[in-house]
């Protein structure tokens, strides 16, 4: 059976889910070979051999972190060139899209990013992409090279499926000419404690209405409730409210969690692109005309800072 | 010696329009308006304050490729303050993908001549992202990539990416490709004397002969991606919506717990 390159997302060797997701839909189109770069593959390769990989190629070297990208696909190139595989799957995160994007570019290969589905097809694998602010489906095939795809989280759930998982050193040469972008400094961001606002299962985001940072605790103490991530829409974020990485829409994250729900945020097409495709969506607003109403499954035409704390309420007492 | 800027721009259909598919399907260009993608003024924006930074020993080309409506895009950038255009533009360029594009672009750069080239993070429309990392592969030059901040002095590009998990501070020696976010400065309005002004600007028309690019190289043909489907979304079927008269928390609860997610 032909195998698949999954690029590994982590930190430190923590896997991130995004990656599970990836190895679950790698093994609808052949076998999964899971490339780690960086520390921690041990650790990881217990996760990786959990959820399918038969192989896990890792290679660890001081320039994936002192420069940005280019050293990295010098990495899966040669795990490319090692494998010959049938496709080459990446998380859709920034960096996940420029290192397939490179790499695509050296090995002759289309790409096609921001998959939220994938199926082995007679000419290679289809992937399905939601796009114009997820208001059509189109289904694309790379059709020269090795498929470079990007997946988007929360695209599968992660399957257990045990494989060998045997970890192998890659043999990686970083060539001068990626070594173009230092990485001066690099500051972690601080963890709220909360969810990755991509990979979370629900995501509550406050909006206009919510009126000034000083209210976003009213926001943060619901999403805290349901163990949600917490969003904001560009109107927050350009306010100063709420930091630009918690931004949702077409210029900040996508996001697809089962449930999201949106307080004081109007629905202005911006923000739909980035939310549309989550599975129930919920609003709270006291526009009655507010588009994001045409939206959702459920929607309260009221006083975000009445109805919030009471639902919060709720949640907890329900939770007990 | 003055400092050669390149900013790539793209036309894009409204996105608060009705966008569609066209038979062939690719992006339906007669169904809705285009404009200069707003991702890609935050480009020209960052070029203009480089600049200004580098008082004015600089000139800023701004670049297209698109069909003949996207001279649009290259004028608004121009009234911003951009000093002159280059449209590529060829009948067989239609449905070219993102590798396609990005190999027109750096054909077209490294003609122009260029130390820095600074794209938009995405469009608006694609929305894919992955067109400053292609270019910077294919000229074979660094990255500088999603910054929020950028600054250039003595041929050294420093920027601040705002990653995931994580801010980092990057530097590289030009020549170099760079993007920025939205959050990198507001985009000025052009003034009327800049409109004006515009108007008078060079736009240099080039097509794929001018490029050495053979027609198959690109277009829906040479496209290393294809589309097999498109279908619009259904619309979603109308949600229970009630008013708040101070049992709205209570019955959203009700609904979310029906749902299973209380």
């Amino acid at each position: 059976m032909a195998e698949v390159l999954v690029y590994v997302d982590h930190v430190d060797g923590a896997v991130r889910k995004p990656t599970l997701e990836l190895l679950t839909l790698a093994r609808r189109i052949g076998e999964p070979v899971a490339v780690h770069l960086g520390p921690g593959a041990d650790t990881a390769a217990a996760t990786l051999a959990e959820h399918g990989a038969v192989k896990v190629l890792t290679a660890d070297a001081p320039e994936f972190a002192d420069y940005l990208v280019a050293p990295k696909v010098d990495a899966l190139q040669a795990a490319y060139e090692a494998v010959s595989p049938a496709a080459v799957l990446l998380p859709s995160s920034t960096e996940g899209k420029e290192i397939g994007a490179r790499l695509a570019v050296r090995i002759g290969s289309g790409i096609i990013t921001d998959a939220v589905d994938l199926e082995a097809g007679d000419e290679g694998p289809v992937a399905t992409q939601s796009v114009f602010a997820a208001s059509y489906t189109t289904k694309s095939r790379i059709t020269k090279g090795t498929p470079v795809i990007t997946v988007k989280p929360n695209s599968a759930a992660p399957e257990a499926a045990p494989a060998a998982g045997t970890v192998e050193q890659l043999t990686v040469t970083v060539a001068d000419a990626s070594k173009g972008t230092k990485v001066v400094s690099r500051t972690p961001r601080e963890s709220t404690g909360r969810p990755d606002l991509t990979e979370a299962a629900i995501v509550v985001s406050g909006g206009r209405g919510v009126n000034g940072a000083e209210n976003f605790p009213v926001i943060e103490a619901l999403a805290d409730s349901l163990g949600a991530a917490v969003g904001a829409s560009r109107a927050a974020v350009d306010a100063g409210w709420y930091p630009h990485t918690n931004q949702v829409g077409q210029t900040g994250k996508s996001v697809s969690p089962q449930l999201y729900i949106a307080a004081g945020i109007s629905g202005a097409i911006q923000h739909r692109a980035g939310m549309q495709t989550s599975k129930t969506i919920v609003a709270i607003n006291k526009d009655a005309e507010a588009p994001i109403f045409d939206l959702v499954d459920y929607g309260v035409v009221g006083d975000l800072f009445e109805v919030v704390p009471a639902l919060t309420d709720e949640v907890k007492a329900r939770k007990g | 010696m003055s400092l050669r800027i390149v900013v790539c721009v793209k036309y894009v259909p409204d996105a608060t329009g009705d966008r569609h598919f066209a038979e062939d399907l690719t992006v339906d260009r007669d169904d809705v308006d285009g404009l200069l993608s707003e991702l890609d003024e935050y480009a020209v924006e960052q070029a203009l304050q480089i600049k200004e930074a580098a008082d004015g020993d600089a000139e800023i080309t701004v670049l297209t490729v698109g069909p003949e409506d996207a001279n649009d895009a290259l004028r608004k950038a121009l009234s911003m303050g951009a000093d002159k255009g280059v449209h590529v533009e060829d009948d067989d360029l239609h449905g070219t993908d993102a590798l396609g594009t990005s190999l027109v672009l750096a054909k077209a750069v490294e003609k122009t001549g260029y130390d820095l080239v600074v794209c938009g993070m995405a469009s608006t429309d694609g929305t894919m992202g992955v067109l400053p990392a292609l270019l910077a592969e294919r000229l074979g030059v660094p990255q500088v990539t999603q910054l929020s901040e950028v600054s250039v002095d003595g041929g050294v590009v420093k920027g601040r990416r705002d990653g995931d998990t994580a801010t980092e501070h990057l530097e590289a020696s030009l020549p170099a490709v760079v993007s920025v976010t939205d959050q990198s400065g507001e985009a000025r309005y052009p003034s009327f004397k800049g409109i004006m002004a515009a108007k008078k600007k060079p736009v240099e028309s080039l097509d794929l002969d001018d490029l050495d690019i053979e027609a198959d190289e690109v277009g829906l043909e040479g496209a290393w991606t294809k589309v097999e489907e498109a279908a619009e979304r259904p619309a979603r079927t109308a949600g229970t919506i009630v008013k708040d008269e101070g049992e709205g928390g209570k019955q959203l609860a009700e609904f979310l717990a029906g749902q299973k997610f209380i």
